[in-house]
């Protein structure tokens, strides 16, 4: 079993080599070896999932690096959390891929788009199934660096470059972190190996702090506020890049982090209550931020980002099970909302919402599945977001505080109602353009994410014994979430479909609201602010300190040295008679100063 | 003759030799200084010679003007080389290594 597992991080990395040398030659450009090895990779992870569920858990380490005597392991470390995420990004990648054959077809560096994707997909895997924090660093890098050249695909446009940056960049702040836990870990438990450290006994202070530096690398990846911002922009990438970033990689990655850490983070019971309180605020600012949004993957984006709060707050009020569940059925619906946005854009050149219009008549299979989708992330049963929410929701309610439970309601009514503002205004508003449904290809990895949707909710039944503390369901907490969705669905329809008022009208009313959502809470500023004027007045002090001090300072000291050999420069006269003058007076000198001793002496004596 | 004499001779004839060299500029003129010089530390070592009645200082001042004849003529053969590079033998002339 241990190839298997090797194995099904080998297969996508073989496949970036190959494509990345060889691509052009092969058929269809590439896209069919990759599928081919991406489809081996996911039944052998079917395999590992079935065989960990009946064997139990699975670690081995290989030597990696050495560091003195001692070497530093690669190891992989599956068990029921990281064989199901295994399998669920192994899916995810598969249908994407084959998704990408209809929507990137004729794209230039076809090839090198699927070479990075198998990358990306391997770092994914090497992540999820690494057993020590470096060896996940290692690949979580990997993982940056890919999404860069993802988001980046386009490369001639300004705008992509732009984000592939902020992407990298902003991300990176929570690498540093990340990577300064596991220093800070090493120096005080000697190991990075992550079951160990769980078992290990540290203060909860020193735990706290390590706990609060890995989350800092998950707020990074995860897009949690402060450093979500890269994500909206993000969405310069092709979109089923997008799709694969917002569902099973780069964004599940941070939350995967927090729900492999649990036991560490344990030990602190502070860090879940910041994990608990950035979760909310995210989720909540997201929720608001994709009401107002104009562009579909937008509005996506700050959905993502929304629900990834979501994630948090579950792992930080409820327990493993919460959000994790959430994490997997959000893959897969979300996973299912970019293919759409995809096949949308494809067909209608465009990425504002309220240009499109009219598409359910149209593209029939896109709709549906759209449509199964938008259910599934508002929380309408029997489709899997409502239960994973659910579960979230009651977590919240059982901590006690009312504040989060409140919040996080009305965050599940503002995602009912962005969806559905989506849905009815692209899909259902009247327009004649002549639009045409996306080919079989894109639409085919759709249905299949769309059964997934539905059936979702039974993966919490098949892996009940993972999920652990099956907390009991609150009939109250149930209703009320299910009656938010329901209501959200209700004004959404309201507004955008029967024109109970219209979006300016609300608009002009809550104008200063509108400003602050709309200019995403100021945030990008602060950091321009910081980045631009904070910087840049710290970077013309370091400039003025150069040029004054250590410029003049070292030209100062040549000008000594110069001045110096110009004024004691005549001493060399050249002239022999000098010369001898000289030898001639400094004999006498030390003669006179000798007889002044020795007669002293012979007097004293 | 007391030892005195001696002494006093030397010591006249070596700041006479001290003077040449110090004043004169004529190349020439400087090494008969020299000699002066050489020849005042030899009558000095002569005179205590023959006052401590002992025959190594006789001895040495052989060696001495042995080796002194040499130095004359490495000196005339260098202030000669020097002539037919300069075209003169004016020690204040020749400046190359002024600084």
């Amino acid at each position: 079993m241990e190839y298997w597992v090797l194995a099904l991080i080998i297969l996508p990395l073989l496949s970036f080599g190959l494509l990345s040398f060889v691509g052009e030659k092969l058929p269809r450009r590439g896209a069919l070896l990759s599928i081919f090895l991406m489809a081996i990779s996911f039944f052998l992870s079917l395999g590992v999932l079935y065989k960990v569920l009946i064997e139990g858990d699975l670690s081995f380490f290989y030597n990696w690096l050495p560091v003195g005597k001692i070497f530093l392991k690669a190891g992989f470390l599956i068990d029921t959390l990281s064989a199901i995420m295994l399998v669920l990004v192994t899916l995810i990648s598969l249908l994407i891929q084959i998704y990408s054959l209809g929507y990137m077809a004729g794209e230039e560096r076809f090839s090198w788009f699927y070479a990075v994707l198998s990358l990306f997909t391997a770092s994914m895997l090497g992540v999820v199934a690494a057993s020590s924090y470096l060896f996940m660093y290692f690949c979580w890098e990997l993982m940056g660096l890919c999404s860069y050249l993802l988001i980046g695909f386009w490369k001639e446009r300004e705008t992509a470059l732009a984000a592939a940056k902020k992407a990298f960049l902003v991300t990176r702040l929570g690498d540093l972190a990340f990577l300064l836990g596991i220093i800070y870990l090493y120096f005080t438990v000697g190991t990075t190996e992550i079951l160990r450290v769980s078992t290990s006994t540290l203060t909860p202070a020193k735990a706290g702090l390590i706990s609060l530096l890995l989350f800092g690398g998950a707020v990074g990846k995860s897009a949690q506020f402060p450093l979500h911002i890269w994500l909206p922009d993000a969405m310069e990438g092709p979109t089923p890049v997008s799709a694969f970033l917002h569902s099973a990689t780069m964004v599940a990655a941070g939350v995967y982090l927090v729900a492999r850490s649990y036991s560490l983070f344990s030990l602190s019971p502070t860090v879940f209550q910041v994990i608990t309180f950035i979760g909310l605020l995210t989720s909540f600012l997201a929720a608001t931020m994709a009401c107002v949004a104009r562009e579909i993957k937008k509005i996506l984006a700050y959905s993502t980002i929304s629900h990834l709060g979501y994630m948090m707050l579950g792992l930080g009020t409820g327990g493993l099970g919460a959000g994790v569940f959430h994490l997997i059925s959000h893959a897969f619906f979300k996973a299912l909302l970019f293919l759409g946005a995809g096949c949308m854009i494809h067909a209608t050149h465009t990425h504002d919402i309220f240009e499109m219009g009219g598409l359910f008549k149209r593209m029939k299979i896109t709709s549906i599945a759209f449509l199964i989708a938008s259910l599934s992330l508002a929380g309408v049963p029997p489709f899997s977001g409502f239960f994973s929410k659910d579960e979230i929701l009651t977590s919240a309610f059982a901590s006690g505080w009312w504040g989060i439970f409140i919040i996080a309601l009305i965050t599940t009514f503002l995602s009912a109602f962005y969806i559905f503002r989506l849905f009815f205004i692209a899909f259902l508003r009247e327009s004649n353009k002549e639009i045409k449904e996306a080919p079989p290809i894109m639409t085919f990895p759709m249905i299949i994410l769309a059964f997934l949707s539905i059936i979702g909710g039974l993966w919490k039944v098949s892996f009940a014994p993972f999920l652990e503390e099956e907390g009991e369901i609150l009939i109250a907490v149930l209703l009320l979430s299910l009656g938010l969705s329901l209501l959200g669905i209700l004004v959404a329809g309201g507004i955008y479909l029967y024109g109970w008022t219209t979006e300016e009208n609300i608009r002009s009313r809550l104008t200063w609201i509108y400003k602050l959502i709309e200019n995403k809470y100021y945030l990008d500023h602060f950091y321009g602010f910081v980045t631009e004027k904070a910087a840049f007045g710290f970077s013309c002090v370091c400039r003025w300190f150069d040029h004054q001090a250590i410029n003049k300072g070292i030209d100062g000291f040549a000008i000594l040295i110069r001045v110096g050999g110009k004024t004691i420069r005549p001493v060399q006269t050249g002239r022999l008679r000098s010369y001898m003058w000289i030898i001639f007076f400094t004999l006498c000198i030390i003669l006179s100063i000798y007889w002044w001793f020795t007669l002293s002496g012979v007097k004293g004596g | 003759m007391p030892l005195i004499y001696y002494l006093a001779l030397s010591a006249l004839l070596f700041s006479l030799g001290v003077f040449g060299v110090l004043t004169q500029r004529n190349a020439i003129n400087v090494l008969i200084s020299f000699e002066i010089m050489l020849n005042a530390v030899n009558l000095t070592l002569v005179a205590f010679s023959q006052f401590f009645q002992l025959l190594k200082g006789q001895i040495f001042v052989l060696f001495t003007i042995g080796v002194g004849a040499a130095e004359v003529a490495m000196a005339l053969i260098i202030i000669f080389v020097i002539f037919k590079t300069f075209k003169t033998i004016d020690l204040d002339e020749i400046k190359l290594m002024r600084g």
